[in-house]
């Protein structure tokens, strides 16, 4: 199979996030060079600029960053989480990429990520309504993709509870009675419901304690293998990101640094800020 | 047909957060590889020889020169070649093994073996089976092929090492080491394995220090000294 650079997934160019009031200067004037991502003269804040990137089928992206870096920005606003300031996005399976994805109306907005995305949060919340049980939780993502027939719904959510390893007699159970990492499998059961082909993990490991985060990283790993699912993986943790992804994007102050194949980075890392990162790894 | 062409290599090591020290790893690289060739790469300890190999493999950034490497669609220089496109050779045609395992954790021994292969076979059971085979040959414990190989001995992992970077006959093969920690009878092993991809067509560029692995298994050798080409010989 050869490659093909028009087999892209996800493209996304100049994307930003601006918050307040910027003026013609504030793009200049903010970034790592100054250490900052506040304009010193409108103090509007830049959450993230000029984001461009690929992403091709299967694979999978880092993004790695200090807090505050932006990296969240990114995925949320590619979740339509967050509106963007500037910037577009084309996603292959929408039609076949021709249109911006980020000028759609909510409606098809909605579409979009309830039939091509899934979305992992750090906080299960964020993800899960807790008033639904977590089969209900499961379900609604599939209704809302247009799944009418609650037997193969309840089939589904059961295989998907399943495969995640949640105990399938708990599915009528609310998460708030789940632990920690069994209310990140739900959401993950969740997020894939639809067989997405774009999936955004972010920090989802960060807070759980390190034997259910290496059943959670197991989980995606298995993933990544078995589906084939694209991912975007935002993580402050470089054994996280050596562990599951291809290649990685590192920033700092809202912009991207240094990009490269995940090895690379951690091995001859070029920008000073990535050699300072990988050089804090314990 | 060259499958490799290295043209005025360098690489330096730029280190920002050293006061911007410059460590000079290589430079003036030039030589090329035959298909199918096997070649030794020689010299002492810090002479280069894996900055050689990571440049190739793109783990490092090369600082100057070309590396171009013939694939089966066509030739591209890999010092600048798209990420996208080195990760399509690393699964495809380019396979690195480094001197220690490096395993994503709780991986079985016979998982981490088929890593490569699973991309080609997919019937996991037939790929499983072909590891094992693969890792009796290499004499490795029956009981360990379940096990997961971070709580390995040295040889043992070395073992998976190489039986991970050769089931998938890569076109490429770059490997550091491989017969290192091994005892004479499996280190017979591992060379007739190597000398078996070279008779399907792999080219293979070869770290060793050893001369008994150099002369069984090397067309030619390269040595470097001080990150430079010392001199090439044909061993006959």
């Amino acid at each position: 199979m050869a490659f093909n650079e028009d087999n892209w997934l996800l493209r996304v160019r100049n994307l930003t996030k601006i918050y307040g009031e910027p003026n013609d200067r504030t793009l200049d004037l903010t970034g790592p060079e100054f250490g900052s991502n506040i304009c010193p003269e409108t103090e509007s804040i830049v959450a993230c600029a000029d984001i461009s990137f690929d992403l091709y089928p299967g694979e999978v992206l880092g993004i790695v960053g200090e807090s505050g870096s932006g990296k969240s920005t990114v995925v949320k606003m590619l979740y339509f989480d967050l509106e963007k300031t500037y910037g577009s996005a084309w996603l292959k399976p929408y039609n076949d990429g021709l249109l911006d994805i980020l000028e759609e109306s909510n409606q098809r907005k909605r579409y979009i990520r309830n039939t091509l995305m899934g979305m992992v949060y750090q906080n299960p919340r964020d993800g899960l309504n807790f008033g639904f049980s977590s089969g209900g939780n499961i379900a609604e993502k599939l209704i809302m993709a247009g799944q009418m027939n609650v037997a193969s719904i309840r089939e589904r959510a059961s295989d998907l509870l399943n495969k995640t390893e949640v105990p399938v007699q708990r599915m009528d159970n609310r998460p708030g009675t789940f632990s920690g990492g069994m209310q990140q499998r739900v959401q993950i059961s969740k997020a894939i419901a639809n067989n997405p082909p774009l999936l955004f993990l972010d920090e989802v490991t960060t807070g759980l304690d390190v034997s259910v985060q290496a059943k959670v990283l197991d989980l995606i790993r298995e993933l990544q293998t078995d589906l084939g699912i694209a991912m975007i993986v935002v993580s402050h943790d470089l054994s996280v990101i050596r562990m599951l992804t291809d290649r990685v994007m590192v920033m700092k102050n809202g912009r991207i640094v240094e990009s490269g194949l995940t090895d690379q980075i951690l091995q001859d890392p070029q920008h000073e800020y990535s050699q300072l990162l990988v050089s804090s790894l314990l | 047909m060259n499958i490799l062409e290295v043209n005025d290599l360098s690489k330096v090591f730029n280190l920002h957060i050293l006061n911007n020290k410059k460590i000079e790893a290589l430079s003036d690289i030039n030589f090329t590889m035959q298909e199918g060739e096997i070649i030794g790469l020689t010299g002492k300890s810090g002479s280069g020889k894996s900055s050689l190999m990571k440049c190739i493999y793109r783990t490092y950034l090369a600082s100057s020169g070309q590396i171009i490497y013939t694939s089966k669609d066509g030739s591209l220089d890999l010092v600048k070649a798209d990420d996208h496109r080195v990760i399509e050779l690393r699964k495809t045609e380019i396979n690195y093994c480094s001197q220690f395992l490096s395993v994503i954790p709780r991986v079985t021994a016979v998982d981490v073996v088929c890593e490569n292969l699973f991309r080609i076979e997919k019937d996991k059971d037939v790929a499983r089976t072909k590891a094992k085979e693969m890792l009796e040959e290499l004499a490795l414990p029956a009981e360990l092929f379940d096990a997961f190989p971070v709580t390995f001995s040295g040889g043992e992992q070395q073992r998976i090492n190489v039986a991970r970077a050769i089931i998938a006959s890569p076109r490429f093969l770059l490997i550091d080491e491989p017969t290192a920690s091994l005892d004479a009878r499996t280190k017979d092993v591992v060379i007739d394995m190597i000398l078996g991809l070279k008779q399907n067509g792999t080219s293979v560029l070869c770290i060793s220090h050893d001369e008994y692995t150099l002369e069984r298994l090397c067309d030619r050798r390269i040595d470097l000294q001080f990150g430079r080409i010392n001199e090439v010989e044909v061993v006959e």
